[in-house]
C-alpha cells in the first residue's frame, strides 16, 4: 500500500483540568485570612519598603520576611488598561480595566480589576477602593474587584499587624481548566481512519524497514517520517502481559483482568490491549489472539483468544 | 558571561513556515523537516551530534509529554546525550553553548517549537503566572503587556501612534522574510487590550526553529562564516509585577553587559519583542542608536510562535553573520510576563577580507 490523499483532517475537544492544592506560607496565609476579614496586609522589607501584596521573602535580597502592617483599602492606579472583550475566570463579566493600584500605606503595587463604565472614566493616578466580595473565603478574589474613590490621597501610616486571626486559611484550591482542540496529525488521522474500517495500517520506515503500530509519523530510531502504509494483524500474539488487580475510577471492567502487549502479526512493536475470552489466569505469552471491536466500530474493545496453538518464544523474542 | 578559552559559533539555523494553524500535522511531523533541514545544511547527521537540547512547553497544545514525541524526529537511538526546557528555545541553547564551553561535546543540534493553534495561548499563558495572587484572575497576556504599554505612554516613552509606525515598519521589513506569517500592511485594527490594538500584537501561530552549534575548527569546517558566540547571559526580574519598573528592562541590561554587548557597536539586534510596547522598552533598555538594524527579519510581530520565538531572535541574527550582513549582532529572547526573563548574546563573524 502506497500513501493515499491526505483523508478528512480529525478534530476533539480536548480539556485539562488541574485543581492543585497549595499551601500557603505563614505571609500569604495572613494576607488572604485578612482578605477574608476585609483587611489588607503588608510586608515590610529591610529597607523599610511595604509589599502589598505580601510576599515571603524580599524579592531584592532574599530574606525573609514576617513584619506585617494593615494598609488601606483604598489607593492610588499606576497603570492600567482597558479590557472590552473579558475572557473566561476574568474579575468581572462586563468590560472593565485591569489596574495596579498601589494602596495607602504600600510601596508596590496589587494586580486586580477596576470597575468603571468606559475607559475615558479611567486614568493613572486616579483614586480607588477595594470592592469587597459578598462571600469571601480566604482568596485574591475575595477582593471582587476595585471601584472609583472620590475620597484624595491618604498620607497613612501603616500599623503594625500580629498577622492572626481565628481560623487561619493555610491553603487553596487553585482550579483551572484549559480548552483545546485536538488535532492528531497526518499518521494518527490516518490510523484512526483505518480503524474505523476495522482495519489496523502501521507505517513502515523507509531507512530500517520496521511497521509502527500505531503509527507517530515518525520512526524514532532513525529520526525519518514513517510512509508506507501496512496492513497488520488483525490477528497477534501476546508478548508479555500484567493482571489488573485494582478498579480504575470510571473504568466498568471487572478485576482482576489481563492488560497485555500484543505484537500483530506483521507488525515491528508491540501496542498495548486487554484481553478477554479467557480466565485471567490463563493467559500465557505466545497465546495468540484477535480484535473483537467495540460495538460503534470504531477500535478493538479487546482482544480474544483464536485457538491457534501457541507462538513459538522466537517467533516473538525481538518484540518484547 | 562571556565564552571562557573555548569559541562556539551558531553554524546553521532552520525554520518552518509560521502558520496560524497546522492541525495537518502532529507536532513531530511538524518539527522533523527543520530538523533535517538544519542537519543537511551542514551535512552532518544525528549520530554525528554531541549533545541534543530542545524548549517547548505542553501547555501550548495540551499534551503531556509531548516534547517526547517531538524528540522522535531527532532520530534519538543508539541513546543519544540530550536535554529539554520548559522555556523557550533561547535557554536551550545557553545550555547547549555551556556544555560546549565545557568541552564535553563539540556539536550541539538546539531546536524548539510551539504548537499554539489547538489552545487559546492567551488564557494558556495566565498559567505560569503566581499561583496564590495573580494566576486566579485570569489576566492573559495581552493585558499584561497593555499595562505596560499604559505605563509607557504615562512616562511620555511612547504613544499610540509610535506604536502603530513601530508595527508597520516590522511588517514592513518582514515582507522580506518568507517564513513570516504577517507581513506587509496591514490595519492597525481595534483595542485588544487599550491602549494595544491588533497591529500592535503578535500573531497567534505554529513554528519551529532550530541551529546548530559547534566548537573551534569544527565550525569552521561547517560554515563558511560561522557566527561566533562572544558572550551570552539571562538575568531575571521578580515575578510581582508591582514590584517592578515595567518601563525599563534593568535585567536586559545587565546580561548585555555580561554579554559584553556595551565593549563595542552592534551592527544589528533582533529583540524578541511580541508587542510593540516591548520593543520600546528593550531599545531604551539596551541604548540602541538609530545606527543599529533592529529586527531585520520583522521580530516577533512576524512570527511569534511561543517558545521558538526566541531562539528564531538567535537563529536570524545568526544567518545575517553567515550571509554576511553583520559583523557583530545582537540577540535578545525574552520569557515571562511583561520582559520578566531576558537572555542576550552577542554574537560576531570573522573579519571579511
Amino acid at each position: 500500500m502506497s500513501s493515499a490523499a491526505p483523508p478528512e483532517q480529525l478534530k476533539a475537544p480536548l480539556v485539562v483540568e488541574f485543581p492543585f492544592t497549595r499551601s500557603l506560607g505563614p505571609v500569604q496565609s495572613a494576607f488572604l485570612t485578612g482578605l477574608r476579614e476585609r483587611t489588607v496586609l503588608g510586608v515590610r522589607t529591610g529597607s523599610g519598603r511595604i509589599l502589598v501584596p505580601p510576599v515571603e521573602y524580599d524579592p531584592e535580597t532574599a530574606a525573609e520576611l514576617t513584619e506585617l502592617v494593615r494598609v488601606e483599602p483604598t489607593g492610588t492606579v499606576t497603570t492600567w488598561a482597558w479590557n472590552p472583550e473579558p475572557r473566561t475566570g476574568q474579575p468581572l463579566a462586563t468590560p472593565f480595566a485591569w489596574v495596579l493600584v498601589r494602596l495607602d500605606g504600600a510601596d508596590t503595587a496589587l494586580l486586580h480589576a477596576l470597575d468603571a463604565p468606559g475607559p475615558d472614566a479611567v486614568r493613572t493616578g486616579m483614586r480607588v477602593r477595594v470592592r469587597w466580595a459578598a462571600e469571601r473565603t480566604g482568596a485574591i478574589t475575595d477582593i471582587a474587584c476595585f471601584e472609583p474613590s472620590g475620597e484624595g490621597a491618604r498620607d497613612v501610616e501603616p500599623a503594625p499587624h500580629t498577622g492572626e486571626f481565628d481560623r487561619p486559611v493555610t491553603g487553596i484550591v487553585a482550579e483551572a481548566r484549559l480548552d483545546y482542540t485536538y488535532s492528531p496529525g497526518r499518521a494518527q488521522t490516518r490510523y484512526l481512519h483505518g480503524l474505523a474500517e476495522r482495519r489496523t495500517i502501521g507505517e513502515r520506515c523507509p531507512s530500517c524497514a520496521k511497521v509502527y503500530v500505531p503509527p507517530r509519523g515518525a520512526c524514532p530510531t532513525c529520526g525519518v517520517a514513517t510512509t508506507d502504509r501496512v496492513e497488520v494483524g488483525p490477528r497477534g500474539t501476546v508478548t508479555t502481559y500484567c493482571i489488573v488487580n485494582i478498579k480504575a475510577k470510571n473504568l466498568d471492567i471487572e478485576v482482576p483482568y489481563v492488560y497485555a502487549h500484543i505484537a500483530l502479526d506483521g507488525a515491528g512493536l508491540a501496542l498495548h490491549g486487554r484481553i478477554g475470552g479467557i480466565p485471567y489466569d490463563q493467559v500465557r505469552m505466545g497465546l495468540r489472539v484477535e480484535p473483537v471491536w467495540s460495538e460503534d466500530g470504531r477500535y478493538p474493545d479487546h482482544y480474544r483468544p483464536t485457538g491457534e496453538p501457541d507462538a513459538d518464544y522466537d517467533t516473538y523474542k525481538e518484540l518484547l | 558571561m562571556s565564552a571562557p578559552g573555548r569559541d562556539v559559533a551558531i553554524v546553521a539555523f532552520a525554520q518552518s513556515d509560521h502558520r496560524r494553524r497546522t492541525d495537518d500535522l502532529s507536532e513531530v511531523e511538524m518539527v522533523m523537516p527543520v530538523l533535517h533541514e538544519v542537519l543537511r545544511q551542514t551535512g552532518l547527521k544525528t549520530s554525528d551530534i554531541g549533545f541534543t537540547c530542545s524548549g517547548s512547553s505542553d501547555y501550548l497544545a495540551g499534551r503531556a509529554f509531548s516534547f517526547t514525541m517531538a524528540l522522535d524526529g531527532v532520530g534519538a537511538w543508539p541513546p543519544i546525550s540530550e536535554s529539554h526546557v520548559e522555556m523557550d528555545g533561547a535557554w536551550a541553547l545557553y545550555e547547549a553553548w555551556v556544555k560546549l564551553l565545557t568541552g564535553e561535546a563539540d556539536t550541539a543540534l538546539v531546536y524548539s517549537y510551539g504548537k499554539s493553534s489547538p489552545g487559546s495561548v492567551r488564557d494558556v499563558l495566565t498559567r505560569q503566572l503566581d499561583p496564590y495572587y495573580v494566576a486566579p484572575l485570569w489576566p492573559d497576556s495581552v493585558a499584561l503587556a497593555a499595562l505596560q504599554a499604559q505605563a509607557l505612554i504615562d512616562a511620555g516613552d511612547t504613544d499610540e501612534a509610535a506604536l502603530a509606525a513601530l508595527a508597520a515598519r516590522r511588517r514592513a521589513d518582514a515582507a522580506a522574510n518568507p517564513h513570516a506569517q504577517v507581513t506587509g500592511a496591514r490595519p492597525q485594527g481595534d483595542h485588544v487590550v487599550a491602549p494595544l490594538r491588533t497591529g500592535d500584537c503578535p500573531p497567534v501561530g505554529d513554528g519551529v526553529a532550530a541551529v546548530i552549534l559547534a566548537a573551534g575548527d569544527r565550525a569552521r569546517a561547517l560554515c563558511e562564516r560561522p557566527a561566533w558566540i562572544r558572550g551570552m547571559d539571562h538575568r531575571i526580574e521578580a515575578h510581582a509585577l508591582g514590584v517592578r519598573d515595567l518601563t525599563d528592562s534593568p535585567s536586559t541590561r545587565l546580561a548585555a553587559e555580561r554579554a559584553g554587548a556595551f565593549d563595542r557597536p552592534v551592527d544589528t539586534a533582533e529583540l524578541h519583542a511580541p508587542f510593540t510596547s516591548q520593543e520600546v522598552v528593550l531599545t531604551k533598555a539596551l541604548g540602541l542608536g538609530d545606527g543599529v538594524r533592529v529586527n531585520p527579519s520583522g521580530g516577533a510581530l512576524a512570527a511569534n510562535p511561543v517558545m521558538a520565538a526566541g531562539l528564531l531572535r538567535l537563529g536570524e541574527a545568526a544567518a545575517r553573520i553567515h550571509r554576511g550582513e553583520s559583523d557583530r549582532a545582537l540577540a535578545h529572547a525574552t520569557s515571562g510576563p511583561c520582559l520578566q526573563q531576558n537572555l542576550v548574546a552577542v554574537l560576531e563573524g570573522d573579519p571579511r577580507g
